[in-house]
């Protein structure tokens, strides 16, 4: 489903991605930790289509196709979705109608008629179900003034709407409670298949007690470092990430 | 002959064709006097440096329209707000159009300046209210000095009006060019309750030049929401002088919406005469092209304890201009005023202007004044999210923009007002949501 070959990035020609190779198959889970500025964020951005970061070598393949040139929408059309590690505030334009432009439009891109408004109010309503939301919330101006747990409920919502292929979960469980970080995984978890796949990225173990990788990966000064199963993230855990610099350095 | 010579020469044969026995007659003609002294303004006044209206004074304008024209209501259904009751005061190229109008008598008039100039009964009214809150500035006594139709509002006391009055100037350009001088008188008695909507509409795109003057007049615990909704062709140009004179306790609100036009100047000018006063100045502005819209704002606190909000957003494309120059003066007598100003632009192109100036004049020790002033672009990261869930460019752009702007509607009181800025916001950043915005 996503492939990476040696993919190189920079932001104002600072070079961030140095080399990244990753493959995500249908229904796999894959785990991205790593000290802090090590690139995770960097990744999922130039995953999803970000302009402000260039790629200066390697591909990025969805479905096959080389995504290189498409705009983040067109890769969102696609069935890419990126949960924000800082939602932003758009005053003004509920959550439901900020759900119904972001459906139709991928709606429209995809040579489909609107969604019928009662068939997206039951969408609506099955959705919020699933991640504990209430109608009200729905109503309410698209995460202005929401705390951190909600704008967190309120991306995996997004993405229950959108059902996405790949869904990028940046850093998801910070700034969530327990109760809060339960609801989220379980959405996460509900929402899998065999079908779509979920690269969670995030600096703790806490989250993947809940949303279990098959693999997880340690990407450290913008390569991936080492890979195993969902056991290096306990030895993470457990023992930090000083071990991992070391046995790169020596 | 220049448009300044052909107006003053004018004057006399305007002045001898109607009522020479009114009492405004020595009003106009000294307002001709001043007009001949001071002329247009130029841009070497202070308050005149950022528009120049050089270009738009170069046209043939005719001064009196030679006949009258016609237009049926089915033509000009959309510039009306025209899904709620309303009374109508409708203007065809500068004369009464009686045909679209719904004007009354009935505990309030809503009639015709025409009417209140020369009738008897409106007399008194006229005497303590026309020209005693206008400036004395070139264009306001241009305005003053043709004085003879527009909009005549009079409340008296403790009366609510339930519908809201519309007050529209259309002009059709059956003339090749054409210059208006509506003037409008409203006086609300006290514990009275007024909301008007006031808009300037050419039909085609014949070159107008509109020189407004409307003075307000709000009593005692008055209440009086003025929309202002200026969206015209290309080539109409519009000069908004509004006075607004308060008493005490009053709450007054004008809303301009700046959509189109050629240049748009409004000299908006709220004075508040007594204790307790509100006033509030809001503005959307979204052009592009060579459009230009300039807001030159003054709120003059006169009395203590009295508060002023002024709130103006704008969004400029292309090769647009904007200024916003706004004047807060708080006399020595005036303690403890609350008087906030925000002005928040984004320049869409590098070539759009904005100038931003706020003036705040404060002689009184004990008071709380704010101002504040941005001018920036889209936020990148926020592009970024919506892009992200599907929501293509142009579209994402318009929500970020709507998202701007969106806090001046929340104290727009007339939900199909709201509604209908929403359409013509959404028209402008030619976007189709799927929702009303």
């Amino acid at each position: 489903m996503l492939k990476i070959n040696n993919l190189h990035a920079s932001v104002e020609d600072k070079a961030i991605l140095k080399g990244i190779n990753l493959e995500v198959k249908p229904g796999e889970v894959h785990a991205i930790m790593g000290p802090n500025g090590s690139g995770k964020s960097t990744l999922s951005s130039v995953i999803a289509g970000k302009e402000e970061y260039e790629v200066t070598d390697g591909e990025i393949f969805f479905d096959q196709e080389n995504i290189e040139e498409l705009s983040a929408e067109e890769r969102a059309h696609k069935g890419i979705f990126l949960s924000f590690q800082y939602p932003v505030e758009i005053p003004g334009v509920s959550v439901t109608n900020f759900m119904k432009t972001a459906i139709n439009e991928t709606r429209k891109a995809k040579g489909l008629e609107d969604m019928p408004a009662n068939e997206m109010l039951k969408l609506i309503r099955e959705k919020s179900e699933l991640l504990e939301i209430d109608r009200k919330f729905l109503s309410r101006s698209l995460n202005e003034g929401f705390s951190g747990g909600e704008k967190k409920r309120n991306e995996i919502f997004q993405m229950a709407m959108l059902e996405p292929k790949l869904a990028i979960l940046d850093e998801t469980d910070s700034g969530l409670d327990i109760d809060a970080l339960r609801i989220v995984a379980n959405g996460v978890n509900k929402l899998k298949s065999k079908d779509n796949a979920v690269v969670v990225i995030t600096h703790y173990q806490r989250l993947l007690d809940y949303i279990v990788p098959d693999f997880v990966h340690v990407l450290y000064n913008g390569r991936i470092v080492k890979s195993g199963g969902k056991e290096l993230a306990h030895e993470l855990e457990e023992k930090g990430y000083d071990w991992i610099k070391e046995e790169i350095n020596s | 002959m220049d448009l300044k010579e052909k107006l003053v020469s004018s004057f006399m044969a305007f002045e001898n064709r109607i009522d020479v026995d009114a009492p405004v007659h020595q009003i106009r003609n000294e307002a001709i006097k001043i007009f001949e002294t001071t002329g247009f303004p130029s841009k070497k006044d202070e308050a005149w440096k950022y528009t120049s209206l050089n270009s738009i004074l170069k046209q043939d304008y005719s001064v009196f329209p030679k006949q009258e024209h016609a237009l049926e209501f089915s033509d000009v259904k959309p510039y009306f707000i025209h899904d709620i009751d309303a009374y109508k005061i409708i203007f065809i190229d500068g004369k009464y159009s009686s045909h679209l109008s719904q004007t009354t008598h009935d505990g309030i008039d809503a009639c015709l300046m025409s009417s209140a100039l020369t009738k008897p009964k409106y007399r008194l009214v006229i005497e303590n209210y026309f020209n005693k809150a206008a400036s004395k500035d070139g264009l306001t006594s241009l305005n003053t000095a043709f004085a003879n139709e527009g909009a005549y509002i009079h409340i008296p006391k403790n009366k609510v009006v339930e519908k809201p009055i519309q007050i529209i100037h259309f002009s059709t350009g059956k003339e090749a060019a054409l210059m208006l001088q509506p003037r409008n008188l409203i006086v609300v008695g006290e514990n009275s309750h007024v909301q008007i909507i006031e808009r300037h509409q050419s039909l085609t795109d014949h070159p107008v030049l509109t020189n407004s003057v409307t003075e307000i007049f709000a009593s005692k615990r008055a209440i009086v929401d003025y929309y202002k909704i200026q969206n015209d062709n290309q080539n109409a140009s519009l000069i908004d002088n509004t006075f607004v004179s308060q008493k005490q306790e009053s709450h007054c609100s004008v809303h301009t919406f700046s959509f189109g036009g050629k240049l748009t100047r409004n000299n908006l000018n709220f004075f508040q005469n007594g204790e307790r006063i509100d006033s509030t100045l809001n503005g959307i502005t979204i052009i592009g092209d060579k459009q230009h819209v300039d807001h030159n704002t003054l709120v003059h606190h006169i009395e203590p304890n009295c508060e002023s909000h002024q709130d103006y957003k704008g969004i400029f494309a292309d090769n647009s201009t904007g200024v916003f120059n706004g004047k807060v003066i708080v006399n020595k007598e005036a303690q403890k005023t609350n008087a906030f100003q925000s002005n928040n632009n984004i320049l869409l192109s590098d070539k759009a202007t904005i100038n931003s100036k706020p003036q705040l004049e404060i002689f009184a020790d004990d008071v709380k004044c704010s101002h504040g002033c941005t001018i920036g672009q889209l936020d990148e990261s926020a592009m970024f999210y919506l892009r992200s869930r599907g929501i293509p460019q142009k579209e994402a752009k318009a929500l970020l923009m709507y998202a701007f702007s969106n806090n001046v509607l929340d104290s727009v009181k007339i939900p199909e007002v709201k509604t209908r800025i929403n359409k013509l916001i959404a028209t402008k950043l030619g976007v189709n949501l799927g929702f009303d915005l």
